[in-house]
């Protein structure tokens, strides 16, 4: 995978990971472009098309669009499932998410989708041992913060 | 002073109620600038919040480069907090080319031996989500290291990290060779997961890596088996398919490492008969590994049983509700309907009626296939669905469609009268759509088949008398009636029902073109050439002809007008001329650079004055001139004989005369002279001459670069040409500094001048 956006119907961006290297203003530009043809796409729409030379898969969950580029020997429909296994993820997390879940916890969602892909493939097969990994990293983190900052830091 | 911040949800909360894009950003800047003073400061236990708030504000297109050097800190702290969050931003904020990520890589290192795996996981993650060449080089023997000896946590981890080394610095792909191997033998999936992308990046970089690795098909064979038959493992488990990720995965390299070799092949064959006939269907989980499993079998060495069941899969998916599957389908079918053109066929009808689906990629995916499916067997029936389809398509297909149909017509057409309608359909139906060389190619088609003349221009009038929008079709149609409007006008015909047709009808129908506003440039030029050339068709209304000419003698359309000016010449100067010029063209061979050649020459046309004629007659209404032979401009000035000096430039005093002479075979001395009877002296005249590329030319000095006044003395120049490909059309253009001349035409060969 060579990168996965995540944005809103109109066209916010919720997350956005890249595996290749760009620079912020082409990151910018290829954003803007894809958001665009993927909201101009009508329901019944196939979740695949050609883009530059990228193959797209997209699926919309509710109010989100997840959208991966992927590379021509990539197989679409697994791509599919993974898209769902992400979205599977966030729901045990978060606990039916929705979309404001994922703006303003935004950083636990990366941290719940690089339990998931390293490098932009999937490390971990199964749903349980992601979940259980984020779970101990979570407890890591409460082990390890100073007292302090107990009214700032929210878990 | 103290500066309050808000904490990360507290500012969120604040962007997102801002009401306008000023509010927004007033909101923003007053944050980072908190932050930024924050950064500044000694460590006071918030670092991390305020990290994650300038990670916000970058996702929502703000700048936030000032975080840079905080992610590095960070990365380096002790905190787990603060270092999840440090290398969080350095994925987002720190990409290869931004020179701050070279200051991590020390972190990176010290983070990989740490003895907490999340902390290792964190180094691993970045280094393989953004880690340079460089950082990779460096770090390269710590990741092997890892990958031998550690958990399968981190192992999984590793294993990945080192594919991201590898597609960075190739190299480097020797380094993990024996560590993947072992890898393959452990069970735990995320691990053989990642053994397995590794290999495929490994083998994929480098064949002998590859070769080496087909010894391991036996085991992955082994593998996938196991997940195929084995009962019901529910960490793995989606909808009944035991963890689909890795089948997928194991079929790709299964893929690669059977391309090309029978050994290979034959050892994956039964797996792959197993895979193929046993996995649900149902869902999409299933059908992932199912399209993996006939890219595999089309792509190795396979069975031909195995080979028909892997078309039938994709037959199957061809008949799927889910729209996706059958786009899938289409795009598979693409790649082997060269190969495997039979089995493909069998689904023609399916793919066909993809063509009146909704969605614009399967139709494109649709076109593209049954394009490739037409065959001389099913070509009438396949031609009425791809114009029905050119119908209705969506405009960015229609041009390929157009290309398609044309293509497929040449190569497969039962009969010219079919070949010619379908042209006529397409010309009809996407006449802007089709490319430039349609025109000429459709009219040579039509000259070459003179028993449907009379069809062809009865067929085309009608055209024109419903619409004159369609470029194309109204250029082919204006031609055909100048050409064959002596069958228009006599009625019957043997193809079609009769019409009446009168000389004022056919004029009539060819000056609404002229005078269109719809009608190109070259249209109107084809369409004052057709009435030119009726003028030696018919009996009564040559008189009206003659005032058309004339009118168009002064158009504002340099190019009409010239044409106009000849033509007048023609029926004043030239009148005795003017049939043979007119005539009917003969047969047109047209070769692929547009020339023409093998044209017969008649007996008659070897007297002196007749060569110009059928280089007048060429160029006037040759149809290639107005496309392929783009440099060529119709405008010649005269028609001169062989020994005769032509004046090529008579103006304001001063003339240009040329004259030629026959040296050889394909070389002619062409001697420009050049006189000045104004009253002073024109100084640095200079000609210069150009030709076409298969001509070649050689300018001597000229004699002088002044032209005295009162023509007392001339200035002369020798040209010489040489056409060695016995080229039969090519032109001199001669153009001067101090004034313009047209281009001069000049033809060689057996009716050289």
């Amino acid at each position: 995978m060579q990168f996965m956006l995540l944005f809103s119907r109109q066209g916010k961006l919720r997350l956005q990971k890249w595996y290749v290297p760009l620079s912020d203003k082409e990151k910018k530009k290829i954003t803007r472009e894809l958001v665009q043809t993927v909201l101009a796409r009508k329901p019944k729409m196939c979740s695949f098309l050609e883009w530059r030379d990228l193959k797209i898969v997209y699926k919309r969950y509710a109010s989100l669009y997840f959208c991966c580029a992927i590379e021509d020997q990539d197989n679409e429909l697994i791509t599919l499932e993974i898209i769902h296994r992400y979205v599977e993820l966030l729901d045990k997390y978060f606990g039916s998410v929705c979309e404001l879940d994922i703006i303003f916890n935004f950083e636990k969602a990366y941290f719940i989708l690089d339990e998931f892909l390293l490098g932009g493939e999937a490390q971990e097969t199964s749903k349980k041992n992601v979940l259980k990994a984020i779970e101990q990293a979570d407890l890591l983190q409460e082990v390890r913060y100073t007292p302090n900052h107990s009214h700032v830091w929210q878990i | 002073m103290t500066v309050t911040l808000l904490p990360l949800q507290e500012m969120i909360r604040a962007i997102r109620s801002a009401r306008t894009q000023c509010e927004e950003r007033g909101v923003i800047q007053r944050e980072c600038a908190a932050i930024r003073a924050q950064f500044r400061q000694a460590d006071n236990g918030g670092r991390s919040h305020n990290l994650a708030k300038l990670l916000y504000v970058h996702m929502l297109g703000y700048p936030a480069h000032f975080g840079q050097m905080e992610c590095v800190r960070m990365i380096a702290s002790p905190r787990y907090s603060e270092k999840r969050v440090g290398y969080l931003g350095a994925m987002m904020l720190l990409d290869e080319k931004q020179d701050a990520s070279l200051l991590i890589t020390n972190s990176i290192k010290n983070d990989l031996s740490n003895s907490n795996q999340y902390i290792q996981s964190l180094a691993l993650c970045t280094l393989a989500c953004m880690g340079s060449a460089e950082m990779c080089r460096d770090l390269a023997p710590e990741i092997d290291r890892l990958l031998r000896a550690s958990n399968s946590y981190i192992k999984k981890k590793a294993a990945l990290c080192a594919v991201h080394i590898v597609r960075k610095v190739h190299d480097l792909g020797e380094l993990f060779t024996k560590a993947a191997r072992s890898l393959l033998t452990e069970k735990n999936h995320g691990v053989v997961h990642g053994a397995v992308v590794l290999i495929t990046e490994l083998c994929e970089r480098n064949s002998e890596t590859l070769e080496r690795f087909r010894k391991t098909v036996p085991d992955l064979v082994q593998i996938m088996k196991g997940l195929v038959i084995s009962g019901y493992s529910p960490d793995h488990d989606v909808a009944g398919i035991s963890d689909p990720f890795l089948q997928v995965r194991i079929l790709r390299l299964l893929r690669i490492l059977g391309r090309n070799n029978e050994g290979a092949s034959d050892a994956m064959n039964d797996l792959l008969a197993q895979v193929a006939t046993n996995t649900d269907s149902t869902k999409t989980v299933g059908n992932a590994v199912l399209y993996e499993t006939v890219l595999t079998v089309l792509d190795i060495k396979s069975e031909s049983g195995l080979r028909v069941l892997a078309v039938n899969i994709l037959g199957r998916f061809l008949l799927n509700n889910d729209r996706n599957i059958r786009y899938i389908a289409m795009t598979s079918l693409q790649k082997i309907v060269g190969t495997d053109h039979n089995a493909v066929q069998r689904h023609r009808g399916t793919i066909v009626d993809c063509l009146k689906d909704q969605d614009a990629s399967v139709k494109r995916r649709a076109l593209d296939l049954s394009l490739a499916l037409v065959s001389a067997s099913n070509i009438r029936s396949m031609m009425k669905e791809l114009l029905s389809f050119l119908s209705s398509c969506p405009p960015e297909l229609r041009s390929q469609t157009a290309s398609g149909i044309f293509n497929a017509a040449e190569r497969y057409a039962p009969s010219q009268r079919w070949h010619i309608d379908t042209i006529l359909h397409v010309l009809t139906t996407a006449g802007g759509d089709v490319r430039d060389e349609t025109v000429p190619n459709l009219i040579q088609l039509i000259t070459n088949t003179s028993e449907l003349h009379c069809y062809t221009v009865h067929k085309l009038y009608r055209a024109l008398l419903s619409d004159i929008s369609q470029q194309p079709l109204v250029q082919v149609a204006c031609w055909c009636i100048g050409e064959y409007g002596d069958l228009l006008l006599r009625g019957e015909c043997q193809e079609t029902e009769p019409v009446q047709v009168t000389e004022d009808d056919v004029l009539d129908v060819l000056e609404t073109v002229l005078q269109s506003h719809m009608s190109f440039p070259s249209t109107r030029g084809f369409a004052l050439t057709a009435t030119m050339k009726l003028s030696t068709r018919i009996t009564e209304n040559v008189d009206r002809i003659r005032s058309i000419v004339s009118i168009y003698g002064s158009c504002i359309d340099v190019e009409l007008q010239q044409r106009a000016v000849e033509y007048n010449a023609l029926f004043k100067k030239y009148d005795h001329m003017r049939a043979a010029v007119l005539e009917r063209m003969p047969v047109i061979e047209k070769n692929s650079q547009g020339h023409i050649n093998g044209e017969t020459i008649k007996e008659s046309q070897t007297v002196k004055v007749k060569p110009g004629d059928l280089l007048f007659k060429r160029l006037m209404h040759s149809p290639w001139l107005n496309t392929d032979l783009k440099l060529m401009q119709p405008s010649t000035l005269s028609v001169f004989s062989v020994v005769a000096t032509v004046t090529v430039y008579e103006k304001d005093g001063v003339t240009v005369t040329l004259s030629c002479e026959k040296q050889s075979d394909s070389g002619l001395t062409v001697t420009l002279t050049a006189s000045n009877s104004t009253e002073s002296d024109i100084r640095g005249f200079t000609l210069q001459a150009a030709v076409p590329k298969s001509v070649q030319l050689h300018m001597k000095a000229p004699s002088g670069d002044s032209l005295p006044a009162r023509g007392a003395a001339k200035v002369t120049q020798m040209v010489v040409l040489n056409n060695p490909n016995k080229v039969q059309l090519a032109y001199l253009q001669l153009v001067s500094e101090v004034f313009d001349l047209s281009p001069i035409f000049y033809s060689f060969g057996s009716q050289n001048i």
